[in-house]
């Protein structure tokens, strides 16, 4: 039923061309969602264009044409994942679970390091990191799973098990060591929580625990000599909170992004832009892409930047309500909350609001891996979008 | 209504869970918002003024001037490496109290008042707003360790390795090589320094500012990431360009010729200059000029170089050779000779008599010494340098600018085309000049006849130099090419590879009769070596026949000027010597022997050989003396 294609039912008392955009499967997509997106990665490529000439000796086009591959591959992904029926996922739980903790867990057999973790896989094209794509496959997986286990057991139970789901790669990622995207994994979980009705209750006791975890963490764990955290993961965490004290270190990075972006002023510096032009701000290309734009745009262009993630984030919110199915409610909520996290804390992180937790700015960071999960993400609620339109559900829009 | 599906959640409501979602959200993106206004809008002019102030240190790699070398390859210039203290005065402390904190701390360890601290900085400024001030050349190891261990005390201050130029031979060819120096604001905004920034060298004078594209190398360039503090940041090293070192000039100076110029010239003890030219392309064998200098002083001189220098009265730093303004005296017959006999007004066999002056209405114009030739023609009235004979040839082309034409013709009273910058070209007397300066009420009389008697002998209003004479002398010697006097030879790479050669194009050609030259220069010859002629003293017994003709300049209010100008070997020359001495007396006396002692040196080999050959027999001598003049 899900997979059925139900035009014919349709009143549609004059169509009957059946257009380009129908047999792509545009027709019902989210236009401005698609805007959103697409406009953050030109944006994304026509930044990395400028800033980034000097990066590479000889080849000042390398991010450039890198990141304009991904973003058409993305697209690609993007329209190809619209065409799929989002709910044969929900069937597939299972081996997609699996597929995930599978692939988190080799690359600690086959992943190559980078700068003392191992993340990603080395294909001959791009390094793919499957925790990236892991996030949607998370959701899609957990989705399912709570869909799935609605009446089983009690409340408390069902609220047990799906942390456990979703704490599990969490856990792996977290040992890569990728701090920031296990952070992901598991908003991306309690999101699905949440649209799946798990009680506001057993929210504030997840909460309270997870004060309690990040006291034990910070404050308990260094001070009795046992520390969880790596010496420079506690150090970024924490450094945004006196980031003066840290010239050197880990505050050295959030207040050169910090000056970066504040010295953009309101139109920006364009070419003229130091900071981000002379190294003073570290991965400038990946997690700090976003003090590049402050510098060389402005308030303009970061405020613009930040209105195409609110359209996007509203946009997704919006397929929450219209979806034909609670599967496509859940897989919606996850992935809308997932895209807000990221970009609230990599934002944040530029502005020295909130810790270097290494994640990347969705469709603006360069990154093979990131780009394309995002987009295949995007499609994912363009298929939810479609499904909803198709069954003729959902009609009454924001 | 739209979950209608039994797996419906429980006990919540959806609208409200999206409602509160989106409450959240609409919270974080107004704190990003606030943030990004904060920042960017409220604090940007404070964060911009942050990013500009020292995130960066640009270190200029200074780029080795290339050396200058003789024409057999030996170094006259080349460069030492010095440590200089060098300050950025924008990095000073703006409270005034803590600059002078500063500022005395850092004279304390230059061994320097406060206030020469501050002149110094004051005088640095004048010279190049914004560069670095140096403070002190040559420091020592000791004060870079001090100052790099305490950099926090010294803000601004950084010790620089500087290549300083370094002339192993001292004042040899000063005037020649010129000098190099910081360049001045003015200097900044002509096109030839288009790229340099202030605090950059370049040559202010000679062939170092001629050929100053090439000497002067480019420099590198190394970015370094420093902190707040202004200390390099570990592996902050950012971009840096290797500094291209400048190319070796290779000059045409023969270092025997120079030397015995200078020498000569310094031996006298008067002022004067001598150049010696390869009469068929122009190269400049040995220049020089006396005084003279030492061209290091002017890299960073104190006020009492400058002094010494620029306030002296025998203004060591003009160059007499291509820059004096003199009467030649009789020196200037062989161009009265050439008029004459180009423009028909006599022949070789024309008598003209000499009863010991020539009297124009109640003005007469003497012999030197009162001497009375009686009849001569042109050749004995060059060998003994008979005034009368030529005073005659001046008043015959008093009205026809004949003798004006030729001396054009032959470069005098204009640019010769050197390559070193010249400020004056002299002056020509002529009719038309000083008419015109009559009608402007600048003389109190018309050119007249007795201007021109003046000029036949190189007297009067006459403005010449030895460069000048030397080029009119050589177009005599090679038969009519007035060549481009120059210095430059080649430009070499490090390796000594020639990069390019010069050879300028002769300045034009003119058409001097075969007959005329073979006259003046048989004149020329007897002065020199026949028995009554003016320089036989020095020259009769040189070895190598030569043509060379003496004069004796008058200066109101100076002491009589030596002149001598020579052309060798005869009668087919290869170069010509011109040297003047200021106060020297009569041209026999002092510049034909320092013309004497430069070509010894020149003919050093050869003379050499033929003595060898005359200890052998007196036969030997004279075969080899006629195969020198062939």
């Amino acid at each position: 039923m899900y997979a059925t294609r139900t035009r014919q039912a349709r009143p549609e008392p004059f169509a009957v061309h059946i257009g380009i955009g129908e047999r792509l499967g545009l027709a019902h997509m989210d236009w401005p969602l698609t805007i959103a997106a697409v406009g953050l990665v030109v944006f994304s490529v026509f930044t990395l264009g400028q800033a980034t000439q000097n990066d590479v000796p000889g080849s000042p086009h390398y991010y450039l044409d890198r990141q304009a591959i991904y973003a058409v591959l993305g697209i690609v992904g993007m329209l190809l994942a619209t065409r799929i029926d989002y709910s044969r996922f929900r069937e597939l739980r299972v081996g997609i679970y699996t597929f995930l903790c599978a692939s988190v867990s080799l690359v600690f057999v086959f992943g190559f390091a980078a700068r003392g973790s191992r993340r990603a896989f080395e294909l001959p094209f791009f390094s793919f990191q499957p925790s990236e794509l892991g996030k949607l496959l998370l959701v899609l997986a957990l989705a399912g799973f709570v869909i799935d286990g609605a009446r089983r057991g009690s409340a408390v139970q069902r609220t047990v098990r799906y942390l456990c789901l979703g704490l599990a790669p969490a856990a792996l990622v977290f040992l890569q060591p990728d701090l920031g995207t296990s952070m992901v994994f598991v908003v991306a979980t309690l999101a699905v929580m949440y649209f799946g009705g798990v009680p506001w209750t057993h929210f504030a006791v997840i909460g309270g625990a997870l004060v309690a975890l990040i006291a034990l963490v910070l404050v308990v764990a260094p001070a009795v000599g046992t520390p969880i955290l790596k010496g420079y993961q506690l150090e970024r965490l924490t450094s945004f909170l006196h980031s003066n004290e840290h010239e050197d270190g880990a505050g050295y990075q959030q207040n050169q992004s910090k000056v970066a972006i504040g010295s953009g002023e309101f139109t920006g510096r364009g070419d003229k832009a130091t900071q981000t032009r002379l190294d003073f701000v570290p991965e400038r290309h990946t997690d700090f892409i976003f003090a590049v734009i402050g510098e060389r745009y402005g308030f303009v262009g970061a405020a613009f930047v930040l209105s195409l993630y609110a359209l996007l984030f509203w946009r997704a919110l919006r397929i929450t309500t219209l979806s034909k199915n609670s599967y496509g409610t859940l897989v919606a909520g996850g992935i809308a909350v997932a895209l807000l996290f990221q970009t609230f804390v990599n934002v944040g992180m530029n502005l020295g609001i909130m810790p270097i937790t290494g994640i990347p700015l969705p469709l603006m960071s360069y990154g093979g891996s990131s780009v394309v999960a995002t987009f295949l993400a995007i499609g994912v609620l363009q298929s939810i979008n479609v499904q909803a339109h198709l069954s003729q559900r959902g009609r009454f829009a924001w | 209504m739209y979950l209608r599906n039994g797996d419906r959640p429980r006990g919540s409501r959806l609208s409200l869970r999206v409602a509160v979602l989106g409450g959240v959200a609409v919270a974080l993106f107004a704190v990003l918002f606030f943030r990004l206004w904060n920042l960017q809008v409220l604090d940007g002019d404070k964060y911009l003024a942050e990013a500009k102030n020292n995130r960066t240190r640009e270190f200029k790699v200074i780029a080795p001037r290339g050396d200058i070398l003789d024409r057999e390859g030996n170094v006259i210039v080349d460069n030492r490496t010095s440590l200089a203290l060098q300050l950025n005065t924008e990095k000073l402390p703006e409270e005034p109290a803590e600059e002078k904190a500063v500022l005395a701390r850092l004279g304390e360890l230059a061994h320097m008042s406060l206030t020469k601290v501050r002149k110094a900085i004051r005088e640095g400024e004048e010279v190049a707003a914004g560069a670095p001030v140096t403070l002190r050349q040559d420091v020592g190891f000791y004060l870079v360790a001090y100052i790099e261990e305490h950099q926090r005390e010294f803000p601004g201050v950084s010790v620089q390795r500087v290549f300083v130029r370094h002339y192993p031979d001292g004042t040899l060819a000063a005037h020649v090589l010129g000098n190099v120096s910081e360049i001045d604001e003015e200097e900044l905004k002509e096109v030839r320094y288009k790229n340099l920034e202030p605090g950059d060298e370049v040559g202010k004078a000679g062939v170092e500012y001629s050929y100053d594209r090439f000497l002067r190398g480019q420099p590198g360039l190394q970015k370094v990431q420093v902190n707040a503090l202004g200390q390099p940041t570990p592996g902050g090293q950012l971009v840096s360009k290797s500094p291209t070192p400048g190319e070796n000039l290779k000059l045409t100076i023969d270092p025997e010729v120079q030397v015995a110029g200078e020498s000569a010239l310094a031996s006298q003890g008067l002022p004067g200059g001598f150049i010696t030219m390869n009469v068929h392309n122009g190269q400049i064998l040995g220049l020089g000029s006396f005084p003279t200098y030492d061209p290091s002083e002017l890299i960073h001189p104190t006020q009492a170089q400058v002094n010494a220098l620029y306030r002296n009265e025998s203004a060591p730093l003009t160059d007499r050779t291509v820059e004096g303004l003199y009467p030649t005296g009789s020196t200037f017959k062989l161009i009265t000779a050439t008029a004459a006999l180009e423009n028909g007004v006599i022949t070789p066999n024309t008598v003209i008599d000499d009863p010991g002056q020539l009297c124009l209405g109640e003005e007469c114009f003497h012999n030197a010494e009162g001497a009375a030739y009686g009849p001569l023609t042109l050749v004995p009235a060059l060998e003994v340098s008979d005034d009368v004979f030529f005073y005659t040839l001046g008043l015959k082309m008093w009205n026809t600018n004949e003798l004006q034409d030729w001396a054009h013709k032959l470069g005098i009273g204009r640019p010769t085309g050197i390559d070193i910058p010249v400020g004056t070209d002299g002056l020509l007397p002529t009719k038309q000049w000083r008419d015109q300066l009559f009608k402007e009420g600048e003389t109190e009389r018309p050119w007249s006849a007795g201007d021109n008697i003046q000029l036949a002998t190189g007297q009067g209003d006459l403005q010449t130099n030895p460069l000048q004479m030397a080029v009119a002398y050589a177009a005599l010697g090679n038969g009519g090419t007035i060549v481009t006097p120059h210095l430059g030879m080649e430009v070499e790479d490090a390796a000594g590879r020639v990069l390019k050669e010069f050879d300028p194009k002769p300045r034009r050609k003119i058409h001097i009769d075969s007959g005329t030259r073979s006259v003046i220069m048989e004149g020329l010859h007897d002065a020199a070596q026949g028995p009554g002629g003016t320089s036989e003293p020095v020259f009769g017994s040189f070895p190598i026949p030569v043509a060379g003709k003496t004069g004796t300049a008058e200066r109101p209010g100076h002491a009589d000027q030596s002149w001598y100008c020579i052309l060798a070997p005869y009668p087919n020359p290869r170069i010509v010597t011109c040297v003047t001495i200021e106060e020297g007396g009569f041209g026999a006396q002092a510049a034909a022997p320092a013309a004497h002692t430069i070509l010894e040196a020149y003919f050093h080999d050869q003379i050499a050989a033929e003595s060898r050959e005359a200890g052998e027999g007196s036969e030997g001598a004279e075969e080899s003396g006629e195969t020198e003049t062939g």
